[in-house]
């Protein structure tokens, strides 16, 4: 501490907790319009205190689902983005530490060129593509799957840059000790490149499940049943501006749902997520 | 100009962990003074305090006639040259150096005048326009100093400012500290854990140890006459050798069996009283019987081109003997020492304080 | 950069490359190519037959006045979320750099709203600014505004660029926050005993210091605001009202959607790349830029 002006920490203390109140506070608001009935919502008469009915709208939203959402319930929508979620990171991961792996230990003649295919994808998200990818994704009868969900989403370059520029630290000795010890290219992946790579993997899923949970695009294109609805495309239907007839507790209750998957994630796993994020964005 | 004075300063961090144990301290106006000890010692903890980046947790720290503990570091009228250097990355060498002198709103022509003079007397007028990182390690501790230089302050104080750079530099920029505080009398305050330094650059040598003083003395003083065990393990390379003794009466002690004569001693010490004897192995004649002497088992000789440093065990205990090439034969085995009772100096086994003449 | 030991093998390479090279080939070269060719056609009415007609779709993509006011309406809600996440993050971040108690604990509450999908941020933000029943917008209302973001343009501009800005201050704080500590301590000092206040501190040596960081995440936020927001759009406005929140990405999407003009939506598209291409390279030539400091 340069100086100790005992103002400048009470100024610090004042401006976070502003700050935390201001980030925390639509969130709050959803918590506790989730626990009101629907009439003191939309009468705008909904205090800053928890209400009565959040079993009722809990379980409601979770296992029976509103009119607007053709009566899915809200659970099975979960169950849905949960899939979506762990089928892109894993799949990510294991696609791009597999090319990354190829690109870093082996020679051979169209390595570059390899990298350069895999490494432009970064300039072209999926929402400068929308139609062309869709009518692909339509011709291979993927629509209203999961694997055209996941699969079109799980090539991208962040994950093969994180796991290359990972590579490019591991000494060449330890490879050299391993060809030494007889190791094979298969041996050397599984017994000492795998190991050393887990908090890389760690942090890359922590990054690609919120990523997976969060998409909108996507699937609000390719999924034309209900029963295949994500979490955070099923909340959009549940509220049409112009209709009175929104059911705002379920909703909110929705929109709390839908949060806490990825919310919890980065709570709890808050090292591997700040880790994943600084190392993508190199 | 102003002298610092130290009373009872004292720095506790949070958890009770006492970093500076009540250190008393006068600093002549104009005099260079050097805080020398192993690191965790406290000697940075007690510049940064004189500095104001750290708060004072007890005593008080007056530089001139104003005890300035709740002074901000701005207004304490010092100058510091920090161990990275600390310089503004994204300024020029010389916006780096004019940056404190348009805080304090000096005039502008004065501030071209002051870092001209600076950069003349550095030799870096030709890096002026350049930003940091297109210096050599060299430049940015010239520069480093530059930016102290041309604030004309009352103390400067310097952080370990050459432990960054590599040998052959370091003696050369230590000459031209010396040098440069000699001209400026500025009076200066440095810290480093190097012994050489501390002996070469100091007029006041302050060994520290433990967060307090181990001793206060001029360079000569301090090795001639260490104080405490600490210090005269601590200056001098190689360390000076420890034996175990024993009182046989005033002025003599025994060493594994055999006596040997002691000028400083103190009296009144019963026959019998363990004693730690230290002999420097610059200190310890080989081959000549003196007044007293000691044998000593060689197991190896390091060459150092001038001289020569005989390793082997006097009385069981580890010993060093430093000779001029070429004044023992090199495959001798066993070494008579001839031992100046000038150059013996006793500590207690348990206060470790030096047992002299009062 | 090349590993000096290596694997040699004839067919292994391709084999672990195979997966990720066949789904990029697949879902981004043939529709990113597709989209190229598809810009330079021109369906007809029923979609039965389709003529090349050069760069016909991008003439008249061009004299849409409303593909212009996509283009301001763009700019005008990157720039606000860029300047307004930008500042309350930096500000947040300079303040948490401080050794304070439990500064730990504030990071976490500050920066889990990045974890929130972007449609649910702009539905918790229309809650509170629903001009009936939202709980903000009751105080509003009693000033004296006419607050309705249904149908005033301005005001469902307002709420977006709230909704967007309070997802991307999370990551923009952490950034800052990273930043901030990478600077060494001891320059702040010398700074401090160079006699600079803490303001002038902040300005003088702090602020440039991080304007590395501060471009790179002006151009991360551009980019956030220009692609991913789409679900914020779509949830609070669906592009309204009468169009005027809909950017050039919600453009694509309602002109291929609802219109079917594939040409024209191509042609979109094909911008759309351009555009992400010019801020890979600006974000690039930082990253070189970076390595020098």
């Amino acid at each position: 501490m340069v100086e100790n002006r005992p103002y400048a920490k009470f100024l610090a203390y004042l401006v976070l907790t502003i700050g935390v109140i201001i980030v925390a506070f639509p969130v709050y608001l959803a918590v506790i319009a989730s626990t009101n009935d629907s009439a003191t919502i939309s009468n705008g008469n909904m205090s800053l205190l928890p209400g009565d009915q959040a079993g009722v709208n809990y379980y409601r939203t979770l296992f029976q689902g509103t009119a607007r959402t053709s009566g899915e319930a809200v659970g099975s929508m979960m169950v849905n983005s949960f899939i979506m979620a762990m089928g892109i990171a894993f799949g990510k991961i294991l696609i791009s530490i597999l090319s990354a792996f190829a690109v870093v230990y082996f020679n051979f003649p169209f390595r570059k060129t390899a990298f350069w295919i895999i490494f432009i994808t970064l300039m072209l998200p999926v929402e400068v593509r929308i139609y062309p990818t869709y009518k692909i994704v339509a011709d291979l009868g993927m629509l209203d799957t999961y694997t055209g969900l996941i699969l079109p989403l799980i090539a991208s370059a962040t994950g093969t840059l994180l796991f290359r520029q990972f590579f490019m630290t591991v000494p060449d000795e330890l490879l050299e000790a391993s060809k030494i010890d007889g190791a094979g290219a298969f041996r050397f992946f599984k017994d000492t490149l795998i190991p050393l790579s887990i908090t890389t993997i760690a942090a890359l899923f922590v990054i690609q499940f919120i990523y997976g949970w969060n998409q909108y695009l996507w699937p609000l294109l390719i999924t034309t049943k209900s029963s295949m609805q994500t979490v955070v495309i099923g909340i959009k239907k549940m509220l049409t501006t112009q209709d009175v007839l929104t059911e705002w507790q379920i909703a909110m209750t929705t929109a709390v749902l839908a949060m806490l998957p990825p919310v919890l994630v980065v709570i709890f796993m808050q090292r591997l997520f700040v880790k994943g994020l600084v190392e993508t964005e190199k | 100009m102003a002298g610092v004075t130290l009373d009872t300063v004292r720095k506790i961090y949070a958890g009770n962990v006492e970093a500076v144990k009540g250190v008393s301290l006068d600093i002549e106006d104009g005099s260079f003074c050097v805080l020398v000890g192993p690191s965790g010692c406290g000697k940075s903890t007690l510049l940064r305090m004189i500095a104001g980046l750290e708060t004072i947790s007890g005593g008080t720290v007056k530089i001139g006639d104003r005890i300035v503990n709740q002074i901000e570091p701005a207004d304490r009228d010092i100058a510091m040259v920090f161990q990275n250097y600390a310089l503004y990355p994204h300024m020029s060498v010389y916006d780096n150096m004019a940056y404190g002198l348009r805080n304090r709103g000096t005039p502008k022509d004065e501030i071209e005048k002051r870092v001209k003079e600076a950069a003349r007397i550095l030799a870096i007028e030709s890096f002026l326009a350049r930003k940091p990182r297109q210096l050599s390690g060299g430049q940015r501790q010239r520069v480093a100093m530059g930016r102290a230089i041309v604030r004309k302050p009352q103390v400067f104080l310097f952080d370990e400012p050459l432990s960054n750079l590599d040998a052959k530099l370091r003696v050369q920029m230590r000459v031209e500290i010396k040098r440069l505080q000699k001209a400026l009398g500025v009076t200066s305050i440095y810290v480093t854990h190097d012994q050489v330094e501390a002996m070469t650059l100091s007029d006041k040598l302050v060994v520290m140890s433990g967060g307090q003083i181990e001793q206060v003395g001029s360079p000569a003083d301090v090795y001639r006459r260490p104080e405490t065990r600490f210090v005269a393990t601590f200056i001098g390379s190689p360390p000076m050798n420890i034996l175990p003794g024993t009182v046989e009466g005033p002025g003599r002690v025994s060493v594994g069996g055999q006596s040997i004569a002691v000028t400083d001693m103190r009296e009144g010490l019963s026959a019998g009283t363990p004693v730690e004897v230290g002999l420097r192995p610059e200190d310890v004649q080989a081959g000549s019987a003196g007044v007293s002497a000691l044998t000593m088992d060689v197991d190896f000789v390091e060459e150092l081109g001038a001289t020569q440093l005989f390793h082997g065990k006097v009385a069981g205990a580890e010993f060093v003997v430093q000779a001029s090439t070429g004044q023992i034969p090199a495959d001798t085995r066993r070494l008579t020492l001839a031992i100046d009772p000038a150059n013996v100096h006793l500590f207690d086994p348990q206060t470790t304080k030096r047992l002299g003449r009062v | 950069m090349e590993k000096r030991a290596i694997f040699s093998s004839k067919t292994l390479p391709y084999l672990l490359l195979l997966p990720q090279l066949a789904i990029t080939f697949i879902f981004f070269y043939w529709p990113a190519s597709q989209a190229i060719w598809q810009s330079f056609l021109l369906e007809d009415a029923f979609g039965l037959s389709s003529e090349f007609v050069g760069f016909e779709n991008y003439r008249t993509l061009f004299e849409q006045p409303e593909y212009y006011r996509a283009m301001v309406t763009t700019a005008v809600f990157s720039t606000a979320v860029a300047i307004l996440s930008l500042s309350c993050a930096l500000l947040l971040a300079s303040q948490a750099d401080k050794q304070l108690r439990f500064g730990q604990g504030y990071k976490t509450l500050l920066i889990w709203p990045y974890a929130v999908a972007p449609a649910i941020a702009g539905v918790l933000w229309i809650f509170m600014f629903h001009p009936t029943l939202g709980m903000v917008s009751r105080p509003i209302k009693t000033m004296g505004i006419d607050w309705n973001p249904m149908l005033n343009a301005n005001h469902a501009m307002i709420l977006l660029v709230f909704a967007a800005t309070w997802k991307q201050i999370s990551y923009n704080f952490l950034f800052f926050l990273a930043g901030l500590q990478a600077i060494p301590k001891s320059v702040i000092e010398a700074a401090a005993i160079d006699g600079a206040g803490p303001l002038r501190r902040f300005w003088t040596i702090v602020f440039p210091l991080l304007s590395p960081t501060t471009f790179f995440l002006i151009v991360v936020t551009v980019v956030y605001v220009f692609f991913e927001t789409f679900g914020t759009i779509d949830a609070v406005t669906g592009g309204g009202p009468a169009g005027q929140t809909t950017t050039l990405v919600y453009k694509v999407y309602s002109d291929g959607r609802l219109g079917g003009d594939l040409g024209s939506s191509a042609a979109q598209s094909v911008i759309l790349m351009l555009i992400v291409i010019g801020l890979t390279a600006i974000q690039f030539r930082y990253v070189e830029r970076k390595v020098q400091y």
